[in-house]
């Protein structure tokens, strides 16, 4: 096997560049920054920080969230199924008259159906987050910078990604330290 | 940060920063992470000391199973004409403190309760934990919980039957198991971006791969923090009707039955109530301990702690409220056994266990409406162990009292627990202080990004401000 030919296909070839990453101190500096480097024409942007910084999703054009859309799939999926359930339980398979309760009904049959599409929407939740984000992987080429253990201490991090169509990596970092980045470097994939 | 309040007294008096003392990311970080990061042989020996207890008193509880399963249930003291006893109060008890641990992640989320970030990761550990040790009540009372998976829809060649969904006892299943998942979804969701920060500091090889493994590579990146926030919102969303669903769903259990004194419509918001006061007073307990052992005083400041003891003043008051209406439609009904049932539960052979209730739910936690009082570090701590005994003594009397003396006097009886429900009362206490222990000690305390995110805020407004008056 041409181990060069497998990284080049996993991306992952020696001379392959994954971008250049700014460092800042502080969130609004990184959202600022974001900004301007948009208004530059750049597409291929992401940020790396400790924590949730509010402004930078649209600063860098980040798309809103789809995971709504696929948990309320599974929420509906989780009710019928209880609803189902019940039913085939108490009208098909195992028909038993206790108190002279009817066989299915809506009214008691609320507790379990309303818990069974908790538990849908919390799995379906829990699980499409982490699918949506590509979790969990091992390995991501951001990981090579230098400081990229601080982006979940105290550094708030601006990625332009070599996939960009501007992307030039003494430009691009030039770019990156005249919006104010304190500590610029170009990362390989 | 503290130099810009000092600049600021009109705002330090209005919205003053909730933690004063934190210098910044790092500091926190820091602080955080020197807990789970320190040596395990150079831990306090008084850690030690006291897991070593716990972990006894939990032998006691394996031993007190053993026993009972090898034994029978009848090394229990139910007995007609309380079938429902020991066992039931100490499950409803537990299921109870497990809720102020959601109601603190879920339902102060959605209020925007900035404070709750300091406290809600120890909280949703607290709620798992008590939730195992409530499960082991009705698993064990089963006689033979190796067949437990009978309580669900499974097939089994065994028995070819199925559940009766019209009973409240399977809604009670369907409850407490999506209770326990769905926390346990949550606080792992909460735990993930903490679990990338201990990966990035750690030193060893075996910590960089636990923590590897159990951060999923999570790295922070905006689309992640994005997706995670939805996430977020979603699980406080459904965590919100969950938590109340659950307590009221245990609450059906007794209120669906015709026995006087549980057949009552005020049971679903009473036994809601009763669980959040509870489970407060549970975390303000261990809260209060861990805050002493581990030096967390700039972390879980007075101001939080004077939150919770709102919290506790309110819910308290929901609980007097609820025994009050209870009196009246006693006497208003005209329904001779409600009446005799409640005079019965005050004035009958149970009025030790029924006024220690009433002084503990209700007169005790009125000191709150004194600000000093519910600033004091002493105050509070008494006031959460003697909550919990309260509430303890509100699910024994409910269900005590109501059984021993209902519609045929030929049938009273007196309920005597037996050592092997003390023992095993008591082993689940050392179970739930050893889990808590070993969480404290191995996992990050308090919830290390979120509380990031107040720092940034606390800036962000103390920096515009600072604009403004110049």
């Amino acid at each position: 096997m041409n181990v060069d030919l497998i990284k080049d296909k996993l991306g992952l070839g020696d001379d392959k560049i994954y971008g250049v990453i700014g460092e800042f101190s502080e969130p609004d500096d990184l959202v600022e920054a974001g900004r301007k480097i948009r208004q530059m024409g750049y597409t291929k942007l992401d940020a790396m920080s400790p924590f949730p910084v509010h402004g930078i999703d649209d600063a860098i054009g980040v798309p809103p969230s789809k995971l709504g859309w696929i948990v309320i799939f599974f929420s509906a999926l989780g009710g019928l199924t209880a609803l189902l359930l019940i039913w085939y339980v108490g009208v098909i398979s195992y028909p038993l008259v206790i108190g002279g309760k009817p066989l299915f009904d809506f009214s008691y049959s609320i507790p379990v159906t309303f818990e069974l599409t908790v538990l849908c929407t919390a799995f379906a939740t829990f699980l499409g987050m982490f699918a949506i984000n590509g979790l969990p992987r091992l390995y991501h080429p951001s990981m090579r910078y230098r400081s990229a253990h601080r982006a979940s201490d105290d550094r708030f991090l601006l990625v332009i990604e070599a996939v960009d169509p501007q992307f030039d990596p003494q430009m691009t970092a030039e770019h990156l330290r005249s919006v104010g980045a304190a500590e610029v470097e170009v990362v390989e994939g | 940060m503290s130099v810009v309040v000092e600049q600021n007294p009109a705002l330090m008096e209005v919205n003053p920063p909730l933690l004063p003392g934190v210098q910044g990311y790092h500091d926190l970080t820091e602080k955080v992470s020197a807990i789970v990061e320190g040596d395990v042989l150079k831990t306090p020996r008084k850690y030690w000391i006291t897991l070593g207890v716990t972990a006894s008193v939990t032998g006691l509880l394996a031993a007190m199973l053993t026993f009972l399963v090898s034994t029978g249930i009848g090394v229990w003291g139910n007995n007609r004409p309380i079938g429902w006893a020991w066992d039931i109060t100490n499950f409803v008890f537990w299921i109870g403190i497990g809720h102020a641990g959601t109601l603190i992640s879920a339902i102060l989320f959605l209020f925007r309760q900035k404070w709750r970030t300091s406290i809600n990761r120890s909280a949703e550990a607290m709620t798992l934990f008590a939730v195992m040790c409530a499960g082991i009540f009705p698993l064990f009372h089963t006689g033979r919980p190796w067949r437990a998976y009978w309580l669900f829809p499974v097939p089994n060649t065994d028995l070819t039957l199925w559940q009766n969904f019209r009973s409240p006892l399977i809604w009670d299943v369907f409850a407490v198991s999506t209770y326990f998942t769905v926390s346990l979804l949550f606080w792992f969701t909460g735990l993930v971006p903490d679990l990338a920060t201990l990966r990035d500091r750690a030193r060893t090889k075996v910590k960089q791969w636990t923590f590897g493994l159990l951060s999923l590579g999570w790295r922070g990146s905006a689309r992640h923090w994005r997706n995670y926030e939805a996430a977020y919102l979603i699980l406080a969303g459904i965590s919100t009707p969950l938590v109340l669903s659950v307590h009221s769903i245990v609450s059906f259990d007794f209120a669906t039955s015709i026995i006087p004194g549980w057949h009552t419509t005020i049971f679903p918001p009473y036994f809601v109530a009763g669980a959040i006061f509870s489970g407060f007073a549970c975390v303000m307990t261990l809260l209060l301990i861990a805050r002493w052992t581990l030096n967390l005083q700039q972390l879980i400041t007075i101001k939080h702690l004077e939150n919770m003891n709102k919290i506790i003043l309110v819910t308290g008051s929901f609980v007097g409220y609820a025994y009050a209406c209870e009196f009246f439609v006693a006497w208003y009904s005209g329904n001779i056994y409600e009446r005799f049932t409640f005079l019965n539960r005050a004035f009958g052979p149970y009025w030790w266990a029924a006024w220690s209730m009433y002084s503990c739910n209700v007169f005790i936690p009125q000191l709150y409406w004194f600000k000093s009082l519910r600033r004091n570090l002493w105050v509070m701590f008494a006031i959460s162990i003697t909550t919990n005994i309260g509430m303890w003594f509100e699910r024994f009397v409910i269900i005590a009292t109501s059984l021993t003396r209902d519609y045929l006097p030929t049938s009273w009886g007196y309920f005597h627990p037996t050592w092997v429900d003390m023992c095993t009362f008591a082993g689940t206490i050392g179970l739930f202080l050893t889990l808590f222990l070993l969480f404290a000690r191995f996992l990050p305390m308090i919830a290390i990004s979120e509380v990031k995110g107040v720092l940034a805020t606390q800036k962000h407004l103390f920096k515009n401000q600072e604009v403004v008056t110049k």
